[in-house]
């Protein structure tokens, strides 16, 4: 899937293992002979929660903060707030000028990179460990003291408009998505773009953002998350210093519901646009881990994603790309670590020869296979294979052990989630991805989209 | 965009020191960092290793010297042949091979660009799975079918990644660029290849390619992982056992400098113009490497307190992505800037890239920024090498590139060691403002 879970404030270094997070399944230690690594825990008296977890492979440390603050705690006409504010908070403090920050860590031979999500936005350094110190002083310094100057965000939210361009005016497919994403969800705050609509873009202000970052930057709604060569209770001492002097918020708000409000049929766009290549999106409402009645459920989708995309020996390549070749290329996306629940969605270039009505009915009949036959047991096993292997392969990012943790805990899940993830996948039964594909994948969840190209 | 600047570097003692049996043949590095060792297979390949035992995993990483420079009048086969690996092979069909991949858990992909064509494995190192990821992976490598029905189909595919490339205008700057600085060089052209040429292949001309490039003497392999040396020497004796031992690819002509500055424009239904401005830079091993290296990261390289990044988004919010990159290659690669910018402003981007360039040419950095930059590129190396992953890419690297085993012990030093002096010197000598190619791609 090429959908955008993230928006960082320069390109990471390896896009993939962004975009990873929505479409390879979040392994986790449990084969019998991994330990699950232990996670450190404490909250400081300020309501700072602090995650720790050990890796001494290399003298290096990554220290993650989040907030409970995206695009899904906006409304109409402020849309983009919260990533324009991640834009905002490398432009100074009471203590530190405009652009300061990076220079630091970079003298430091730090990395450093923020990202804005839809239910989160989290700011990073990659250090050599003894350089943690900096990072603490540093991020505890703007998590309440940010300047907010009108000149220096008259300068910044231009490059937030150029970043829109890029990644989505200029581009067919994410404009395609975008509307998609827009159409299938109406009331629910998922509804609207991370990157906010150019319109709000255009008209936001400076006095917007003040209260925006007063309301939700504070120890009592952040989780930091420290992986790397490092012992817990030196990070639990040092966060203290640095974290622990500063005043929780009183007036973080309570969170309306506003869940998506009923679908009485399929529902379905078009888009006419300067393109090469049609493209298709179809996505069904589908609940998250934390929105699940039924805990099973989003582990069955899961691996029912798996089933259709996990690789190249699954349906999609396997069926469309390879035996029917009616798509060059189709890919399924679900992300079950979300506020609220959200889409399971499919997307497919056509193969030269066949419309995008081909590839629509094909995927269809991808679906009732689900319905009415039993997956066999050879693709149930595949996937746990790849499950209990993804578990080992992670722990060679220290970057995506944090950002699990740090993910989990933002959308309101226990970390503990991630070490049960392996047990919970290796449990889903063959009759239980029938299930959810014949309660969910139906034509009154159901949003299509279809990029047709026109001329330049 | 940050593009991976690949270099390697000393790091005490977080990688154990591989258990050296090493028979004569095998180099190491020296120092006590990252431990690489290297030796040529009895077949004649190159093989570079790293033992790392904290996790119960191995990647391999094979290189062909068979990228896309080497398509000759059949462009897109480099890629197109590096693709079919993944199909048919030995007595196996492509969705069995898929499945003994993916049964036990292991990762396969190919990849092709214009020097390296390349083929990767990452898998568990228990035994029962490590066997059969590898003894698939060694008949993917050295036993693909070509079968014409798969040929057929992946190159349907190819020519959709064509037209993909077609509604891109990144792509298509980037294309009319190499078109331009590189002329009638084998870089001129994409890995992707054209429509008609690719439509041409015949399933011929890919058995030819493979049967001249995919040869152990053409070939370096990675090594990284939780095997001792004794056990990577025997995964690197299996898997080129079946591979000719051939001949290594011949060395590629060399780039001539443009003779005069140009201005591509291709006109672009888009909100947005990409920018692109460079010349040929320097080539792998170069003598001005550490003075170039040092100075493009002041210049354009290191993002955020570098010069274009300050000039176009932090003082004048023209773009959210500013950059400038060598790209070292087996012959001189491209340096380049790049930037988009909004329609309308791309006459006032051209003229801040342009002075800021020029600019650091004359007078190159000040004393403040050199240090500053020198911090950042040694203080940082702890983190370029502190998985198996960048490892892999970077043994991959030194050895495909004949750098030096000593490249990482000896980096920190190289670094240190560069002047103002040097950075000026090798930027008047290397970046010439008069053979300058401009590519815009957006609506004028």
């Amino acid at each position: 899937m090429k959908k955008l879970v993230l928006l960082p404030r320069l390109f990471p270094r390896s896009l993939v293992l962004f975009l990873f997070f929505a479409v390879a399944p979040n392994a986790f230690a449990v084969e019998a002979k991994s330990n699950p690594v232990k996670v450190y825990e404490t909250r400081l008296d300020n309501g700072l929660k602090i995650l720790v977890k050990q890796d001494n492979r290399a003298p290096t440390v990554v220290a993650q903060i989040w907030y409970k603050v995206g695009s899904s705690y906006e409304f109409g006409g402020t849309t983009g707030l919260s990533h324009v504010l991640e834009h905002m908070m490398f432009k100074g403090t009471k203590k530190l000028g405009p652009g300061k920050f990076s220079k630091v860590i970079a003298e430091n031979g730090g990395r450093e990179n923020a990202f804005t999500g839809k239910d989160f936005t989290a700011y990073f350094q990659q250090l050599e460990k003894s350089r943690l110190p900096v990072s603490f002083e540093l991020e505890a310094d703007r998590m309440r003291n940010l300047t907010l100057p009108e000149e220096e965000f008259k300068k910044e939210l231009p490059v937030v408009m150029e970043e829109r361009r890029m990644r989505t005016e200029d581009k067919p497919r994410s404009l395609t998505y975008e509307q998609f994403i827009a159409a299938a969800q109406i009331s629910s705050p998922y509804h609207h773009p991370i990157i906010g609509w150019m319109d709000d873009l255009k008209n936001m202000k400076v006095t917007d953002l003040q209260p925006w970052y007063q309301k939700w930057y504070a120890p009592n709604n952040a989780t930091l998350v420290v992986v790397g060569d490092v012992k817990p209770e030196e990070v639990f001492e040092l966060a203290k210093k640095y974290y622990g002097p500063l005043k929780p918020s009183e007036n973080i708000p309570e969170l309306k519901p506003r869940i998506e409000s009923p679908q009485y049929g399929e529902r379905r766009i078009k888009l006419q646009l300067p393109a090469k290549l049609p493209y298709l999106l179809i996505g069904y409402k589908v609940p998250s881990l934390n929105t699940a009645k039924e805990e099973w459920e989003p582990y069955a989708l899961e691996v029912l994603a798996g089933v259709l995309s996990g690789g190249n020996s699954a349906r999609l390549p396997k069926e469309l790309v390879r035996k029917q070749q009616i798509v060059a290329s189709a890919d399924v996306g679900y992300d079950m670590i979300s506020r609220q629940s959200g889409l399971f969605i499919f997307d497919a270039t056509p193969s030269a020869k066949f419309s995008v009505a081909d590839v629509e009915n094909a995927l269809y009949k991808q679906i009732e296979e689900l319905k009415s036959t039993l997956v066999a047991d050879s693709e149930l096993q595949r996937i746990k294979a790849q499950v209990i292997a993804g578990d080992v392969y992670e722990k060679d990012s220290i970057f995506y052990q944090a950002m699990i943790l740090g993910q989990l805990e933002t959308v309101g899940l226990p970390w503990s989630v991630a070490n049960e993830y392996v047990d919970k996948i290796k449990a889903v039964t063959a009759e239980q991805i029938q299930q959810v594909a014949k309660k969910y994948f139906r034509d009154t969840t159901k949003t299509v989209a279809v990029l047709e190209p026109v001329k330049q | 965009m940050i593009l991976k600047n690949i270099f390697l570097m000393f790091m005490a003692g977080f990688i154990s020191v591989a258990c050296s049996k090493s028979s004569d043949e095998v180099v190491s590095s020296k120092g006590n960092g990252v431990k690489i060792q290297s030796w040529k297979s009895s077949k004649g390949a190159k093989v570079m290793y790293v033992h790392a035992p904290q996790l119960p995993m191995l990647d391999i990483r094979l290189v062909f010297n068979a990228g896309s420079a080497r398509d000759d009048k059949h462009q897109g086969v480099a890629l197109l042949t590096n693709a079919m690996l993944s199909q048919s092979a030995g007595d196996w069909t492509t969705d069995q091979i898929a499945e003994k991949f993916e049964a036990v858990g292991a990762k396969f992909s190919t990849s092709a660009l214009r020097d390296m064509a390349i083929i990767s494995l990452r898998s568990l190192t228990d035994e029962k799975w490590l066997a059969q990821a590898l003894n698939t992976f060694k008949v993917v490598v050295s036993k693909p079918a070509f079968k014409e029905d798969e040929v057929k189909r992946k190159k349907a595919q190819q020519l959709i990644s064509i037209q993909n490339q077609l509604q891109s205008p990144s792509s298509i700057a980037k294309n009319a660029y190499y078109s331009t600085v590189f002329n009638d060089h084998a870089y001129a052209t994409p890995s992707v290849g054209t429509k008609e040429l690719v439509n041409a292949l015949s399933v011929k001309d890919l058995k030819n390619y493979y049967d001249k490039y995919y040869v152990a003497a053409n070939l370096t392999i990675a090594i990284v992982g939780n095997v001792d040396q004794k056990q990577a020497r025997k995964i690197a004796e299996d898997l080129t056992a079946d591979l000719n031992k051939g001949n290594a690819a011949e060395k590629l002509n060399d780039v001539a400098l443009p003779v005069q500055s140009q201005i591509v424009h291709k006109e672009y239904d888009a909100t947005q113009t990409h920018i692109l401005i460079g010349q040929p830079g320097m080539k792998r091993g170069d003598k001005d490497y550490y003075s170039l290296y040092v100075g493009n990261h002041i210049l354009g390289g290191s993002g955020f307190g570098s010069r274009i990044m300050e000039e176009i988004r932090e003082k004048r919010g023209l773009a959210y992505s500013s950059y400038s990159y060598f790209s070292p290659m087996q012959s001189i690669g491209p340096f380049i800037i790049g930037m988009q910018t909004k329609n309308e402003k791309t006459t006032e981007a051209l003229e801040v890239l342009n002075k800021t360039l020029q600019d650091f040419i004359t007078n190159g950095p000040t004393e403040e920024e050199l240090s500053h930059s020198k911090k950042n590129i040694t203080g940082g190396f702890p983190l370029r090498v502190d998985s198996n992953k960048d490892i892999t890419e970077y043994l991959a690297v030194i050895g495909f590139y004949d750098l030096s085993l000593d490249y990482l012990n000896t980096f920190n030093d190289k670094i240190n060691a560069v002047t103002i002096d040097m950075i000026k010197d090798a930027f008047k000598r290397r970046i010439h403002s008069d053979k300058l190619i401009t590519v815009t791609v957006g609506k004028k």
